[in-house]
């Protein structure tokens, strides 16, 4: 386990310094938590926010209105569509990673020499997965509590703040977020494998995000409405999808496929 | 130390190292020579354990390939074909990441002393993208020798290297021989081999010859003497093909070049009876053929 963290290490020390990277793990992120506030804090200080009612939305999602006024409810309509955007993070970040990570590694041929040294491929695997899942996840995370504490500060009573921070939120950031991240690096290693250009390993991978962002898309035109059951039928879809994903990375993950195979 | 039998490899259908016997003694520099594309580089990556072998059986250290890989790769240290060093770490962390995967005790100490016995120490805060091709061909081998290898692996150490870069490396492998490790060394340098090397294996796909330098030039070659003479006649050129120990003659120019048998015992005689035809001779001296002209009638 301690190669792990060493492989991981190196990852960091490396691929950060690649600044297509360092864009998306950074500037994603930042962008991510400074929408959703933007609007909130125009919402806040437009005055056409008063005049709203739980009529002007879709029913599904009234019901999750119980007790607030139309103001905040409006407001947790348009934020709730953020929860999805968050985890746009947990799938991009990974996949932008791995993609360097590996075709990096690959047309430079640095892998033989690691492939030489008695560290097992699992470790390698998982040092590589750790290395593009972690700073993901950190991400999402501290994107995510700035984002709690902002709406803190720039809503009016505890109703939005609850909601926001409440289990059906929590959950999908906490659990289902790290199960998509992953997702995402197991399908980066499988793209990467193949893959040549990192630009291109990166493009691809980044189809990962197509079906979040048909979610997003149902939920904005009221198709659907993400609620706790979905979320949770969500994560088990998910975990189920990472384990198949995860054997078929691994699978051609080989030392030897590396080698001569990995073209 | 180093034992192969059998030992064969294919790609598809492409065979790549073919029906190998080897056998490399501990403490000894073995030179694999041949041709491009001769399966050097895939020897190599299988007595390393990088890759399996499609038959055949292989011994490293008493560890058999195939059963106990990480053994050998913990006693075995490698330099790979290209010296796949990360261009954006620094010389030191390009170092200290191996040391760690090889689970070397004393990080930074090995790392220093490597660094600093291939002449890298200065530069060790650079990056390695900034590194001339000699320099990352030193950073590559001061790789390999981190975990103190007994067993060394070295695809073309000094391939595209310039002639005093090319005699420090040489030096290196030199003095690691003389710590006793075992050095199996590919290379294209004919010169190197010669004068590097113990023993020589020449492949091509298959064996073709293994032996010391020296037994390889007796067994393909009469050993040669040349005598310089202040004037030459063909009548020296007869008396010498009448000594019955003499297996070819030739004049060239006012040398005869003569193929004995066993020069050390004929050469006396030979002498002997130039002289007493009246012969002027300024030098003697034995033609050494070149292991290039061993290895390019091998390979042909
Ligand atoms: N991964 C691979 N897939 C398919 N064929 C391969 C692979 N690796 C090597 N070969 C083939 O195996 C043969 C031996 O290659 P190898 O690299 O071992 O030769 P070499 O002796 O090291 O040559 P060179 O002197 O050019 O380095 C070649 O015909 C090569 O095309
Ligand atoms: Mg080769």
């Amino acid at each position: 386990m301690r190669k792990v963290w060493v492989i991981a290490r190196k990852e960091w020390a490396e691929v950060f310094k690649n600044r297509f990277v360092l864009f998306t793990v950074v500037f994603m992120p930042l962008m991510m938590t400074a929408l959703p506030l933007v609007i909130l804090y125009t919402m806040g200080t437009t005055e056409e926010m008063a005049g709203f009612s739980t009529a002007d939305m879709p029913a599904s999602f009234a019901d999750l209105c119980e007790g607030m006024s139309g103001e905040t409810c409006g407001q947790y309509f348009i934020v709730s569509q953020f929860m999805l955007l968050f985890m746009l993070l947990p799938l991009a970040i990974p996949a932008t990673f791995a993609s360097y990570s590996i075709v990096g590694e690959k047309t430079t041929r640095t892998l033989e020499p690691v492939l030489a040294t008695p560290v097992t491929t699992f470790e390698l695997l998982a040092g590589k997965a750790v290395a593009a899942a972690l700073p993901a996840i950190g991400a999402t995370w501290l994107s995510f509590s700035i984002f709690s504490l902002g709406v803190a500060i720039l809503t009016e009573g505890p109703g939005l703040l609850r909601q926001v921070t409440g289990p059906l939120w929590l959950f999908a950031i906490v659990v289902v977020g790290p199960l998509l991240a992953v997702a995402s690096v197991s399908i980066a290693i499988m793209v990467s494998s193949r893959a040549n250009d990192p630009r291109v390993a990166e493009q691809i991978s980044m189809l990962v995000i197509l079906p979040l962002l048909g979610l997003f898309f149902a939920q904005i035109s009221g198709l659907i409405f993400i609620n706790e059951t979905m979320i949770l039928w969500m994560a088990i879809g998910v975990t189920v999808l990472d384990v198949g994903l995860l054997a078929f990375a691994t699978q051609l993950f080989q030392r030897e496929a590396i080698l001569t195979r990995w073209k | 130390m180093i034992v192969a039998k059998g030992l064969t490899k294919r790609f598809g259908d492409v065979l790549a190292v073919d029906d190998l016997d080897l056998d490399v003694k501990s403490g000894e520099i073995f030179g694999f020579l041949g041709p491009n594309g001769a399966g050097k580089t895939t020897t190599i990556r299988m007595l390393s354990a990088l890759i399996s072998p499609t038959s055949g059986q292989a011994k490293v250290a008493g560890y058999e390939v195939g059963r106990d890989d990480n053994e050998i790769r913990r006693i075995a240290g490698i330099l790979t074909e290209s010296p796949g060093l990360y261009d954006r770490l620094s010389a030191e962390r390009n170092l200290s990441f191996f040391a760690e995967l090889h689970d070397v005790e004393d990080v930074a100490g090995q790392v220093e002393r490597y660094l600093r016995l291939l002449g890298l120490w200065d530069r060790r805060g650079d990056v390695a993208a900034t590194f001339s091709k000699g320099m990352r061909q030193k950073l590559a081998i001061a790789r390999a020798m981190l975990h103190e290898p007994t067993v060394l692996f070295l695809d073309e150490p000094t391939a595209g290297l310039d002639p005093e870069m090319a005699r420090l490396v040489r030096e290196f492998i030199g003095e690691l021989k003389d710590e006793g490790r075992t050095i199996f060394l590919s290379t294209h340098n004919l010169d190197e081999a010669d004068r590097l090397c113990d023993r020589i294996a020449v492949v091509n796909t298959g064996l073709l010859a293994l032996d010391t330098p020296e037994a390889l030039r007796a067994k393909l070659y009469d050993r040669v003497v040349v005598v310089h003479l202040s004037a030459a006649s063909p009548a020296y050129e007869k008396v010498v093909s009448e000594q019955p120990f003499v297996r070819s003659v030739e004049l060239k120019d006012n040398k005869l070049v003569v193929g004995l048998d066993d020069p050390e015992k004929n050469n006396p005689e030979l002498i002997r009876a130039l002289v007493d035809a009246g012969a002027d001779i300024q030098f003697v001296g034995e033609l050494r053929r070149s292991l290039e002209e061993i290895y390019l009638r091998l390979v042909k």
